[in-house]
């Protein structure tokens, strides 16, 4: 087996067996990624530099038998994280020159573990959109149809790990930024609880829907990172303080006598057929496995897209505020000082995020606000309830992830119905509950399809164990030929 | 026609914490622009708040002070606006739900009680500073400021003349730091004050139509000054039928004018919404009343026991709690008292001690304040220790010194902080009460001036001052008053 095509538990074990080193390792998925990439162009920017330094650090460790579980192992990283030093666009020209001055939480407490960095990932501007079409860098393609999209807003970070660019990546989730592409490219995409994992150092689109995302090839990789860098953090009052469960210790738990929830809201109409037979083979193989399924309904469901296009907009007019041409970025000049912040952040930003802006201000103006944001934050208390309550007879629910498999660049012109590839994944945001796609099959075009598990708030141990078991089962490799 | 001012004010208290309201840079004086700054309180990309817990400790002790409903839930929200000195684009502040809601603060005007409504008392963070080149088209920012936690403490429209709004400011300056909350320093903008004053015809009720606000004044007589000029501005206009705009004017102190900064027809919208960065706050009752516990002797608890305890009148009371500083002294003179009273035997109910408890505060009231504030000083930051200024009272007390003596020796104290038996030996101004010296000197007095002996013997008082002062003249100031007018006296009846 080639070394990009490793698991982060099998390239772990080559590391601490000395078969490879992680120099060799992160060197050689650079090399593939040096030709490769010119075409796929999931990376914004390789730091190689820094991936050099990270390899010695893992190898001397390695050396001194004080390797962990992630110790050399390559990965990426969406470019709307920060890390010390490296750059930070979020995919927008208004902060083309960015550098991080501190390093996010999270990344602070993997990077404990020794990993080798590969790369910052691209994004659809400030992770607005479903395609990473949005990038002010070019777009990212999938590398299963070098003409479709990878889906978004973490394309970048789904492309890089399907194509072996690296081992494991992380991307932010505010819709379904995660499990779409994560379905769109074959991989394993989760995204946590809300208040799981810290948000100290991910550019904020949306403060009570982000959330920081992981994409592996497998579920027990993504239980692995997951337990890596989830729990409080004293610089994020939003992550809560509930204890983590050893994740990678339950994954082999028993799926027998799991109750998994079918919610009938998410196969209406609008599904493309393949899928929702991948999504029904995918039922009858848990069922097969010993878990009950029986159907439910989340009955305030349609009000999740249009909750969330209130929502969302109205937080990012006020979170995209502090890019306004004064103390870094992008800034064009004005002859007062009105017309500096009126040029730089016309031309700074693009298309989509000057829509959220407008929407959202106008969302949350005097005499709007009653109407818009309230009433959206009113039909979001409903969409958790929905949840709570269909989490009272389920230890689970199962969904397609999208409604369609990945569509074709510049397909989706028109801004709502790039929105809708969100149907089914912005639902969790809202409610705030965890959900991983897990690669389920392919179409007979050759294009993969996931499946989308949810769990109750903190629960995310229940996807690790039924997605591990699931894929264990699953005996099919999802592995692009990677041919324009 | 006669007008009654309506007046209301805005109070932005910075609060004294060790760090900012959401971030761990210092809240501290800086020797140099952008000094006290972190990732946070610049608004980098990712960052997050953190709620400063003593803050918001702080905020509840000044509502619990100003008898504010404190609600069982506070919340933060983001108030939207653009300002270079505003890094994230956004002040967090609070809007429908503050951590304190409607009190009262009862003020002295001249003698008067007065009782001032409090609208709300919430918690926001500070912005930063603009510094304008004085060449040049442009201006750089200083965000050492920005992110210090502020108090919003609004009135409501109760305060009716200038001297009023000055009065609430200075008890309210003096209960900030009874409380320890800020230092509370106009000059250094500890205390930020902004005015909103209309009129109406005298024996209305409703408010007027309109309303100016006056910002931009920096000291207590700034703001008087700014709501006599806005009184006469505002009468002239209504005497000729003209509506004074709504607008925001700006104190020009040097002119002693205010003048028109913008119009207010139009309010700005400011998009309030719920800060999704910070959880809400809940407050629990055992929360609240363990705050209340921790309350210190507020100034008007201070007063009743100044009446109560150490006799003093009200009038002296409320002077001496209106400047907190002044009374801390005070009280600490009073336990040097105590302390040698104890050694000596006596009584601390007695005469004797309230004789020296009294000339303590008329001392502390007198001179004392007067030098203070002659040389722009502290109480603390003088040269006289409360031990030495003890002594001199015991001095003036037992008669060891006149009290016109005292305050040659105390001048000397306040400019060098000797040692107040030293002064007395050293400049020669110790009392003459042997009574053989005094006798000489009353009797040579009395020979000589035999009209005024006469006149004293049949005119009275007036007369018997004259031989009192020309005895203490031929003692250089030095003598005794009490034995010298007792010795007079039985000199006459001889």
């Amino acid at each position: 087996m080639e070394l990009h095509e490793l698991t982060v538990k099998e390239a772990s074990e080559k590391l601490l067996n000395k078969e490879i080193s992680a120099k060799e390792l992160s060197g050689a998925l650079l090399d593939r990624a040096k030709t490769l990439d010119k075409d796929l162009h999931a990376f914004l920017a390789f730091t190689e530099e820094r991936a050099k330094q990270d390899a010695d650090s893992a190898d001397a460790a390695i050396k001194q038998d004080r390797a962990m579980p992630l110790t050399g192992i390559p990965y990426a990283v969406k470019d709307n994280i920060l890390i010390e030093g490296i750059q930070a666009t979020a995919g927008s020209k208004i902060l083309e020159n960015y550098k991080a001055t501190y390093t996010a939480t999270s990344m602070k407490r993997l990077m404990n573990q020794l990993p080798v960095l590969i790369g910052k990932t691209n994004l659809d501007e400030f992770a607005m959109g479903s395609s990473t079409e949005n990038s002010a860098y070019g777009p990212t393609k999938n590398p299963y149809d070098m003409s479709r999209v990878p889906g978004g807003s973490s394309g970048g970070s789904a492309a890089a790990v399907a194509s072996g660019q690296a081992l494991f990546a992380f991307g932010t989730d505010t819709g379904g930024s995660v499990r779409q592409p994560a379905s769109f490219c074959g991989v394993v995409g989760f995204k946590p609880t809300y208040g799981r994992i810290s948000r100290y150092g991910l550019i904020a689109l949306g403060s009570s829907l982000d959330q920081l995302g992981i994409f592996a090839k497998t579920v027990e990789d993504v239980a692995l990172i997951a337990q890596t860098v989830s729990g409080p953090d004293e610089y994020d009052s939003t992550a809560l303080n509930k204890p983590v469960a050893d994740y990678t210790s339950l994954l082999n738990n028993d799926v027998k006598g799991m109750r998994i929830g079918i919610p009938k809201e998410y196969f209406a109409s609008g599904i493309d057929p393949e899928v929702e037979k991948i999504v029904k083979d995918a039922i009858k193989r848990f069922q097969d496995l010993g878990a009950t399924v029986g159907e439910v309904s989340l009955p305030h469901t349609e009000y999740a897209l249009a909750t969330y296009y209130i929502i969302l907009p109205v937080e990012v007019s006020a979170n995209l505020s502090r890019y306004d041409g004064q103390r870094y970025g992008f800034s064009a000049p004005g002859k007062t000082l009105e017309e500096v912040y009126v040029n730089s952040r016309s031309l700074g930003f693009g298309a989509e995020p000057k829509r959220r802006i407008m929407i959202g201000t106008y969302a949350s103006s005097a005499g709007y606000s009653d109407a818009y944001y309230k009433k959206a934050k009113l039909a979001q208390q409903l969409i958790r309830k929905d949840f709570t309550d269909a989490f009272e007879k389920f230890d689970l629910l199962i969904t397609p992830t999208t409604p369609t498999p990945a569509f074709k660049l510049g397909e989706k012109s028109d801004p709502l119905s790039m929105y809708l590839a969100d149907i089914f994944t912005v639902g969790l945001n809202i409610a705030g509950v965890p959900g991983i796609s897990i690669p389920a099959g392919m179409t007979q075009s050759g294009l993969p399809v996931g499946i989308q598990l949810v769990a109750p708030h903190f629960a995310e141990e229940k996807l690790f164990t039924a997605g591990h078991a699931f894929q264990k089962s699953l005996d099919q490799k999802f592995k692009p030929t990677l041919t324009k | 026609m006669s007008y009654e001012p309506v007046i209301g004010l805005e109070v932005h208290v910075q609060l004294k914490t060790a760090s900012k309201m959401f971030c761990r840079s210092k809240n501290a004086e800086a020797s140099r622009p952008n000094q006290h700054i972190c990732e946070i309180c610049t608004g980098q990309p990712g960052t997050l708040p953190v709620i400063n817990k003593e803050a918001v400790r702080k905020s509840l002790m000044v509502g619990l002070a100003l008898n504010c409903e404190i609600p069982k839930y506070s919340k933060f929200d983001r108030k939207n606006y653009f300002y270079p000195d505003l890094p994230k684009g956004y002040q967090i502040s609070q809007f429908d739900l503050p951590l304190n809601g409607k009190g009262k603060f009862e003020v002295h005007v001249n003698g008067q009680l007065r009782e001032i409504g409090i609208t709300r008392a919430h918690l926001e963070e500070d912005a930063g500073k603009l510094m304008h080149a004085a060449k040049g088209d442009y201006s750089l920012v200083d965000y050492n400021r920005a992110g210090v936690p502020l108090l919003e403490i609004v009135s409501e429209p109760d305060i009716r003349t200038p001297e009023e709004a000055k009065v609430y400011l200075q008890e309210l300056q003096n209960l900030m730091r009874y409380l320890g909350v800020s230092d509370a320093d106009m000059e250094k903008g500890h205390l930020r004050c902004d005015a909103n004053i209309s009129l109406r015809k005298k024996g209305e009720k409703s408010f007027p139509p309109y309303k100016v606000e006056v910002k931009n004044m920096n000291s207590f007589r700034a703001v008087e000054r700014a709501l006599i000029f806005e009184i006469k501005r505002q009468t002239e206009m209504l005497d000729e039928d003209k509506t004074p705009a709504k607008e925001t004017r700006g104190w020009v102190d040097d002119k002693g004018i205010t003048v028109s900064q913008r119009s207010k027809e139009e309010s700005q919208d400011y998009r309030y919404f719920p800060e999704p960065d910070l959880p809400v706050l809940e407050f629990t009752p055992e929360f609240l009343t363990e705050l209340k516990r921790e309350l210190p002797e507020l100034p008007q608890a201070r007063k009743k026991r100044f009446m109560e305890q150490l006799n003093l009148n009200a009038a002296d009371a409320q002077t001496l709690v209106g400047y907190k500083e002044l009374s801390d002294y005070f009280e600490e003179v009073v336990s040097e008292i105590d302390d040698w009273c104890k050694a000596d035997n006596i009584e601390l109910s007695s005469d004797e001690h309230a004789k020296f408890v009294k000339l303590a505060a008329n001392w502390s009231l007198g001179q004392f304040l007067a030098l203070l504030n002659e040389a722009k000083l502290n109480p603390n930051d003088s040269k006289i220790t409360q031990e030495n200024f003890a002594e001199l009272i015991k001095m003036i007390g037992t008669g060891k010194v006149s009290q016109l003596s005292a305050k040659d020796i105390f001048a000397k104290m306040f400019e060098t902080g000797e040692d107040p038996s030293n002064l007395l030996e050293s400049m020669g101004l110790a009392q003459v009460s042997d009574e053989g010296a005094l006798l000489a000197a009353v009797q040579k007095v009395m020979a000589a001036n035999p009209k005024g002996v006469e006149d004293a013997k049949t005119k009275g008082e007036r007369a018997f001052g004259f031989l009192v002062g020309q005895s203490m003249k031929e003692l250089k100031g030095k003598g005794n008053p009490q034995i010298i007018s007792d010795l007079i006296k039985k000199e006459l009846d001889k």
